[in-house]
């Protein structure tokens, strides 16, 4: 490892006559320079939109095999979850606060001027279960947990741990990135009920104390609207997430190179991916859900 | 006891760059092999082929008769428990103190109880000199005791086969010579196929059986000490006598004890410098894959330099091998220690025993 740190690139880097002709080539430069530089932009395109995807769907099928392997790992999966639990629940709770009342102030100003204030209750019910609360948990299970958990893999990765487990006849996949990944969806389903409730609640309280709203009006439209199936939905978009972040957080943490640069790189790109990732998730289970489950009639 | 690994035709490339090509060489079961090359020329990408963690451009790698590069993955796991590997940087777990680091083999591929457990770590730790240290997490000990301990966890299931990557990088003078001479003691006792990558060239002169030396992406030799050491092909001759001249240039990097050797040795005379003697186990026994001093130059009609196989108390250790193998054979019988050993250069000169005045 420490060779790479020290000697970025590092290619070619053996040899004193592999040095000297690529310093050669570097000074012939000009032309050949541009068509280097094409070369490596359409190799990196390749990369992702091809050899990048390709990997980490096998590391998808791969871990998926390893999940029937015995036995689970328990303990492994009890200290992941109340990592991430310790990572998760106060940020949760000092976003979703803020998040009930700004869509309370919003949509309740709006409803208000349409003349329909009394259905302020209802809309935070698709405001915040439908949508925000997968939304929040998904910001909050890509940034924190997703981040910690890419961090703690390439850590290991570039100390060698990972390539020791392996020697030592231990699958990686098994050990280290199921339990993480079932521990990441485990704390989603709670985070996005925390959310809904603290949502709820942030909301309730801005409408009936700053918008002058009756609580009889809020509980009687939420009642109205509200159906179990929506909440259903919510927690199936909080596991999907979970597991889209604990597979980004383990693909890219395996593959960190690179010293401890290359952790910082690959929690980054975590991060960035697996944002990606949830919204389109969010976007096709929303739509998917709109086109099957009916609206409840008022 | 002990398994051969052969290597066919093994090419390497990580993208564009090539790391070597074309390797080929057959590691004897139950003896020593030290692997040399300049920083950088693939040695550790070497070793990690052999166990299958990165997997080769072509060639074959055979453990016994399993082909490991295109093995299923339940056999190569399965393949992957006759190792003990030391990797460069120790790669022990980081949240794990390094008593948890060396049972963990013990805790999850056998059935011993937690005493037992205890017993074994403690044996290991106390054989690499970790002896207190058990309670320490890696991230609070030194770069040798990282190394050591790393060890220890690698030798604590009998490995059949043992991988080394630079035991001696980052240890003191004397502890190498101890950990030498603990690699010489346990090849005399489990019978493991070793491969030891260090860039320590007095290690590489006294230790191994074998000798093999990687440059500029090719396997440059590899076979008996003998036959290295007393080869005039100039990169093996340079390198093994960490000598300024000859066709490795001033690009490659140096290390600091590599040109404190050099400079002790004070080389660049033309003559090549006698071969020492083999370093012998501590312990008594006779090592299996060792071989008679002398045999392979008497064999190939080549004369070892001047001096060659004399030690420090003036035995010449081609004459002196028959009687003492005899003599060795007759105190594993008796239960001592016959004829002391050479220690190599640079390890506290042997005192002569009870066991040498018999004799
Ligand atoms: N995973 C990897 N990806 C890309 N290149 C790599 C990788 N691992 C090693 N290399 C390259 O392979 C070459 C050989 O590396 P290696 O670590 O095997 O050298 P070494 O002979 O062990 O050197 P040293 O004696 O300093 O330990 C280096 O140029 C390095 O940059
Ligand atoms: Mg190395």
């Amino acid at each position: 490892m420490t060779n790479e740190s020290i000697t970025p690139g590092g290619i070619g880097g053996s040899s004193p006559s592999g040095r000297s002709t690529s310093r050669r080539a570097r000074r012939a430069g000009g032309g050949g320079g541009g068509a280097a530089a094409l070369r490596k932009v359409s190799d990196g395109a390749v990369n992702v939109a091809v050899k990048e995807p390709g990997r980490f769907f096998a590391l998808c099928l791969d871990t998926f095999r390893a999940i029937f392997k015995w036995p689970f790992q328990w303990r492994e999966f009890i200290e992941q979850s109340w990592f991430i639990v310790s990572v998760t629940v106060i940020p949760t709770m000092l976003v979703a606060i803020p998040f009930g009342g700004i869509l309370s102030l919003q949509v309740g100003g709006l409803i208000r001027q349409l003349g329909a204030q009394s259905y302020t209750g209802a809309t935070a019910v698709v405001a915040i279960v439908r949508e925000a609360s997968p939304l929040v948990t998904s910001l909050l299970v890509a940034g924190a947990a997703g981040s910690a958990m890419c961090a703690d893999i390439g850590s290991r990765k570039i100390r060698e741990e990972i390539d020791a487990m392996e020697v030592l006849g231990i699958n990686p996949l098994h050990r280290l990135v199921v339990p993480r990944m079932f521990a990441c969806a485990f704390i989603a389903l709670f985070l996005n009920g925390l959310v809904s409730v603290v949502g709820l609640i942030g909301g309730y309280v801005f409408n009936v104390m700053l918008q002058n709203g009756t609580p009889g009006a809020y509980l009687a439209s939420f009642n109205a609207i509200a159906q179990l199936p929506d909440l259903l939905q919510a927690e199936f978009k909080a596991f999907v997430f979970g597991i889209t972040a604990g597979l980004v957080a383990a693909y890219k943490g395996l593959n960190a190179k690179g010293g401890p640069k290359g952790v910082g790189d690959a929690v980054n790109q975590t991060v960035v991916i697996t944002f990606m990732l949830l919204f389109v998730e969010n976007f096709i289970i929303s739509t998917l859900y709109f086109q099957f489950v009916p609206s409840k009639g008022m | 006891m002990g398994v051969e690994i052969r290597v066919e035709g093994l090419t390497k490339s990580f993208g564009r760059q090539v790391i070597w090509q074309d390797v080929s060489l057959s590691i004897p079961a139950g003896e020593i092999s030290v692997l040399l090359g300049p920083s950088g020329t693939g040695k550790s990408v070497f070793l990690k082929s052999l166990v299958g963690l990165l997997k080769p451009d072509r060639g074959h790698i055979y453990i016994g008769d399993r082909d490991l590069p295109y093995l299923p993955e339940h056999q190569l796991y399965e393949t992957r428990k006759l190792f003990g590997v030391l990797f460069q940087d120790g790669a022990l777990f980081g949240s794990m103190n390094l008593f948890d680091n060396i049972a963990f083999p013990l805790r999850e591929h056998t059935r011993k109880t937690e005493a037992e457990v205890r017993r074994i770590v403690l044996e290991k730790m106390d054989l690499v000199g970790l002896m207190g240290a058990e309670g320490k997490l890696p991230g609070e000990i030194s770069g040798g005791m990282k190394k050591r301990a790393g060890l220890a966890r690698a030798l604590v299931l009998d490995p059949e086969i043992l991988l080394v990557d630079e035991p001696d990088s980052g240890l003191d003078p004397v502890r190498t010579a101890f950990l030498n001479q603990v690699f010489i003691d346990l090849s005399a006792q489990l019978d493991c196929t070793f491969l030891i990558v260090t860039h320590d060239i007095n290690t590489a002169r006294t230790v191994p059986d074998n000798i093999g030396l990687l440059y500029q992406r090719h396997l440059a030799m590899f076979g008996p000490r003998e036959m290295l050491l007393s080869s005039e092909e100039p990169v093996v001759r340079q390198f093994l006598n960490a000598s300024k001249v000859g066709p490795i240039g001033m690009s490659e990097e140096k290390d600091a004890s590599e040109l404190e050797a050099e400079a002790k040795m004070g080389l660049d005379s033309g003559k090549l410098p006698p071969i020492p003697p083999q370093q012998m186990p501590s312990n008594g026994l006779v090592r299996r894959g060792q071989h008679a001093p002398g045999a392979w130059c008497a064999a190939h009609g080549v004369t070892p330099p001047p001096g060659s196989f004399i030690d420090e108390l003036g035995r010449n250790w081609v004459d002196e091998w028959p009687r003492y193998v005899a003599s060795m054979q007759a105190g594993q019988a008796a239960g001592g220690a016959g004829v002391t050993p050479p220690g190599g250069p640079g390890f506290p000169p042997p005192a002569p025993g009870p066991g040498g005045a018999a004799y």
